[in-house]
Order: structure tokens, then sequence, then C-alpha cells
């Protein structure tokens, strides 16, 4: 490869990655505006039996059909949709909270303790977050959104802490951050206001990854019939509901899933446009 | 050989240490089965000899010790929700799910290393394939099944969903079923091993090594078989152990689409029935399986590249 090719490719490269980013912040942008809409306004009542006829295919009246109640499945999966993103976003602050936090310590303080939650950390990420989350909520009790966030959120922390602790270690001695110590920064100082900043580089994909994995365990969860039940119920319950009634309205199992496979693939999209915009050429 | 013991070492602790949570956590939480069973209105005598007739009134070391000893001998103690010896509950299952996850696994190995070899290096139409890439990593494997299940089962009867051909009678019929399955697991899988396949090896390629391969007159291809491959396989052997991971994951919700009676299935009704032994049993086998396919990957990198044997692996 000579330099003009070089040149070339960083600079295709540059502009794949504007695309990748805008199209994944116009395709959230658009779902979220729907979701926020969603908690104020449903064309029909979500939960109203008889909206309509039962199994009623797609039409104005009804933009996505009836279900076996002739609910509005439009409505329901606007609702089903909200209640799964601030789910995701309940898990992803309580995994990103706690594991930046025990990450930026052990990472910047290292020593015993930061050895041992290491060690224990490695141990937790080989296992898939779905068991583990099963695991916590057979243990705080199934079937309780309040239990169904806690339980993601705390299998969320290793993973957190893990890459946050990598980047605080990385800038731990840099001169930046030594001069600050000279000038008597303090710790707290020091990790929040010289540090941090500088590893969103590394942090905001996660941030995008992690939000995936929320909606995909949770939707998971509920599908199982463990997670979020009704009357707030959230699109992985909806599927499993219309999984049922996939031989007489398969639109409501399109619909409910496509929604989640939209909601995933945009923040998704977002995610490996922030990663790439880091590492520059792919 | 001294790496292959201390990995073996490395696999026991870990074991133990799994063990040993998943023993506690239940332990803690199952309460007095003794109260379970015989309800408020027990007396406090018929309660004591039923707790040293379950064993419960010794020390928690003891009753571990023994409820380990429990997966060699097979006793796993009893199911609280079907009133059967757990051992006797698990075992056809374990056979299900291996075959599920093994069979996913295959497809995903099969699928994804060519695709990632022959992505790897093209830049025509990379947009439309990081895309579509992305597109199949955000499909929940249970979607993926339902439409699978919809498209195949439904609308072209290849199979009827819900009903896993019997393997005695209909081998063909069960292999079919299985394969969709697996099929749903796979595909958010296979997605995620081409598009890191394709990062190593074009990470490798820019290497000074296969500069000089190729500066000497070597075609890329052969650059890429004989040389660069043989760098990027331990990366992508670790990538592998891991999708095991996942697929014990997926192969939880996918036997729930297709209503396979697997570990998976048996795993979310005992949740539901808080029927702790099951859960407990359940969740020891799937977590050995997962470190086992970690294990298993450290070796074979070991053997692919001898400097790994030297580092200090724990």
């Amino acid at each position: 490869m000579n330099r003009t090719d070089r040149e070339k490719s960083a600079k295709k490269a540059k502009k794949e990655k504007n695309s990748c980013l805008t199209a994944g912040l116009i395709l959230t942008g658009i779902l979220a505006a729907l979701i926020l809409l969603g908690f104020f306004w449903t064309p029909h009542d979500p939960n109203a039996m008889a909206a309509g006829p039962k199994f009623a295919p797609p039409s104005l009246r009804h933009l996505l059909g009836t279900d076996n109640f002739g609910r509005d499945i439009f409505s329901r999966v606007l609702q089903g949709a909200g209640a799964t993103a601030s789910i995701a976003l309940t898990t992803l602050a309580i995994g990103a909270g706690g594991g930046i936090l025990l990450g930026a310590l052990t990472g910047y303080f290292g020593g015993l303790a930061d050895e041992i939650l290491t060690r224990v950390g490695d141990v937790l990420t080989a296992f898939p977050s779905i068991l583990l989350a099963l695991v916590v909520i057979s243990i705080l009790g199934p079937g309780n959104r309040l239990n169904v966030m806690l339980s993601l959120g705390l299998v969320f922390i290793p993973s957190f802490a893990r890459v946050t602790r990598t980047a605080f270690a990385a800038l731990r001695d840099v001169n930046y951050v030594k001069s600050a110590r000279l000038m008597g920064a303090g710790s707290g100082r020091i990790l929040a206001v010289h540090i941090l900043p500088n590893t969103a580089p590394v942090l905001l994909p996660a941030l995008t990854i992690g939000f995936n994995n929320a909606v995909l365990a949770e939707a998971s969860m509920s599908f199982l019939g463990i997670g979020v039940t009704p009357p707030d119920a959230s699109l992985g319950y909806m599927l499993s509901e219309a999984q049922g009634m996939l031989l007489a309205a398969p639109w409501y199992a399109g619909a409910t899933g496509l929604v989640i496979v939209l909601l995933v693939f945009g923040v998704g999209l977002i995610g490996e446009g922030l990663r790439r915009d880091e590492k520059g050429v792919l | 050989m001294r790496y292959i013991l201390r990995r073996m070492a490395a696999l026991l602790a870990t074991m133990l240490l799994v063990s040993l949570l998943a023993f506690i956590a239940f332990d803690l939480i199952s309460g007095d089965a003794a109260t379970a069973m015989l309800g408020t209105e027990a007396t406090e005598e018929s309660l004591a000899a039923l707790r040293a007739e379950l064993g419960l009134d010794r020390p928690l070391p003891v009753r571990y010790g023994e409820w380990l000893a429990g997966f060699f001998t097979g006793d796993l103690g009893t199911s609280q929700n079907y009133h059967q010896p757990v051992w006797e509950l698990l075992a056809p299952k374990v056979g299900v799910t291996l075959r599920l996850s093994l069979l996913s696994f295959l497809l995903i190995t099969a699928v994804s290393i060519p695709m990632g070899l022959w992505s790897a290096g093209r830049t025509r139409g990379e947009g439309l394939r990081t895309g579509l890439n992305q597109l199949c990593m955000a499909v929940p494997p249970f979607f993926t099944g339902i439409l699978l299940s919809w498209v195949f089962g439904i609308i072209l009867k290849w199979f009827t969903p819900g009903q896993l051909p019997d393997r005695a009678a209909d081998p063909a019929g069960a292999f079919r079923y299985l394969l969709f399955a697996a099929a749903a697991i796979a595909l958010p899988r296979v997605a995620m091993t081409v598009r890191m396949l394709r990062g190593v090896v074009n990470d490798e390629m820019r290497k000074d090594y296969v500069r000089t391969a190729i500066s000497r007159g070597n075609d890329r291809a052969g650059v890429l078989r004989r040389h660069v491959l043989k760098n990027a396989l331990a990366p992508v052997v670790t990538f592998l152990a891991q999708t095991m991971a996942e697929i014990v994951a997926g192969s939880i919700v996918v036997e729930q689409v297709f209503a396979i009676p697997g570990l998976g299935r048996m795993l979310v009704t005992s949740i539901s029935n808080r029927d702790y032994p099951v859960v407990q049993a359940i969740v020891v086998i799937l977590a050995f399986w997962v470190v086992l396919a970690g294990t298993a990957a450290d070796l074979i990198n070991a053997r692919i590249d001898p400097r790994l044997r030297l580092e200090d692996g724990a």
C-alpha cells in the first residue's frame, strides 16, 4: 500500500464512520421520539379489550392490527418499548454507575483489593450475563420489575468495572495526572476531573454495548416469564404472548421483535461509529 | 505439561468456588425445607425428625461436601416440585442441551471463519457489510427462533413448531428441528465472530512480516494462509470459547421458543416454581460447561503459540 492509497482509505473510513454514527443517531432518535410519545399518548388504550375486532390485520385505524382480545398492537408496542427502554436505562445506571466507580477506584489505587476484585471479576464475566441474572433473580424473587432491574444491574457491574479499571490504570501515571497531584489535587478530583473525561473514548462505546445487552437480557428474561409481567408488560413478555398467536396474527410477533431489533441496531451503530472515531482507521 | 496441570488446577478451583457460591446462596434463601414440607401446623418433634431425616441438622460444610459428592455419585437431592431425584430428572435433559449447544457451535465455526477470512482485506461494499453485520448482531435468538418457526414451521411446514421429534423414531426430523434452534442461537454470534476475525486479520496484515513476505513475491492468499492465520488464530479460539458461554445463554431462551425439553427449559420452570435443588444443580452443570470451554481454549492456544505457556496462567 503506498502513501496515497493509505490516505484514501483513511479518508474513506472517516466518511464511513460518520455514516455509521449518523444512521445510528437518526434511527435511535426516531425510536426515542416514538417511545417518549408513548409515555403521554397512544392511539388507543394499550390494555383496552375490544378496541377493535379480534385479530384485525394492520390497517389505518390499527397501524399494526389487533391481538386476540382486540387490543391495539401499535399502542401496546409503544408502551412495551417504553417499559423496555426505561428498564434498560435503569439497569445501565446501576451497572455502569457501580462498575465505573469500582473500576476507577481499583484501577487508580491498585493494591490487594484490586488484585482480588479483578480475579473475581474475571470469573464472573466468563459466565453469560443471563445465567447470572437468572441466579440473582431466583434469589430475589422473580416476576417483579424492581428485582429485574436490580439483578441485571448487579450482573453488569463486573464488565463495566473491568473496562474502567484498564482505562484508569493506563492513565494513573501520565504527566498531567502527576502534575495535578503535585499541585495538591485530591484523589477524588483527579479521578473525576482529570482522568474520567479522558476515558470517554473507551467508556462511551462500552455504554452503548451495555445498553444493548440490557435490552436483550431484559427481553430474554421477560420472554421466559421471569422478568417483567403484566400489567406493565415489556417487549419481551409481549413477544412470548405473540408467539402463541403466530398462526392468527403473525404481525404481532413481527412488529414486537422488529422494535427490539431496531432499538439494538440503532444504538449498536452509534457504538460502532464512536469506536471508529476513537480508532481512526479500522 | 506443567502448563496443563496449572490450567487444570485453575479449572478445579473455579468450579469449587462456583459450586460453593451456588450452594450457600440457595441454602440461605431456600430457608427451612422441613417447615416448607410440613406446613405451619407441624409440631416441633415432627419438624426435628424430618430435619434429621433430610440431614438438615448437620453443619453447612458437611452438607456442602455431600452435595458436591452427589455430582459424582448421582445423589443431588430431591426436587421439591416433582418429588423425584434431581439426577433422574436432569439426566435425559443434559444430552438434549449438549446436542443443541454443539450443533450451534459447529454452525458458528463453519460459517463464520470462512466468511471472516473472505471479508478481511476487502473494502468493496464495506459500508453495507458493516450495516448488515450490526443488524445481525441486533436480532435476539428468541426472535430469530420465532421467525424461523413461522417461515419454516407454519408456512412451509418443514417441522411442527413446539414438537421435537423423538430421536429414536425420527432421527432426521429431530436433527432438522434442532438445526433450526441452533441456527437461531448462531445468527448474532456468527456476525460477532466475523467482525472480530476480520479485525484481527486486518490488524495482522498491516504488520511488517506480512509486508516483507509480500515484497518477496508471495501472493496475498498464500501469506494469509501460511503466516497470518496462525497468528490470528489465538484470539479467535478465545473468542469461540466465550461463544460457548453465549450459546448456553442462548439455549436457555431458544429451548423455550422451540419447546425443547433441555436443561434451559427446566431451569426456567424451576426458578418459577422456586425448586431450588434443581436450580442449584443446573446452574453448576451449565457453569461447568462454560468453564470447561474456557480451559479448552487456553490449552488449544498454548499448543498453537508456545509463548503462552511461559506466562503465569492462572
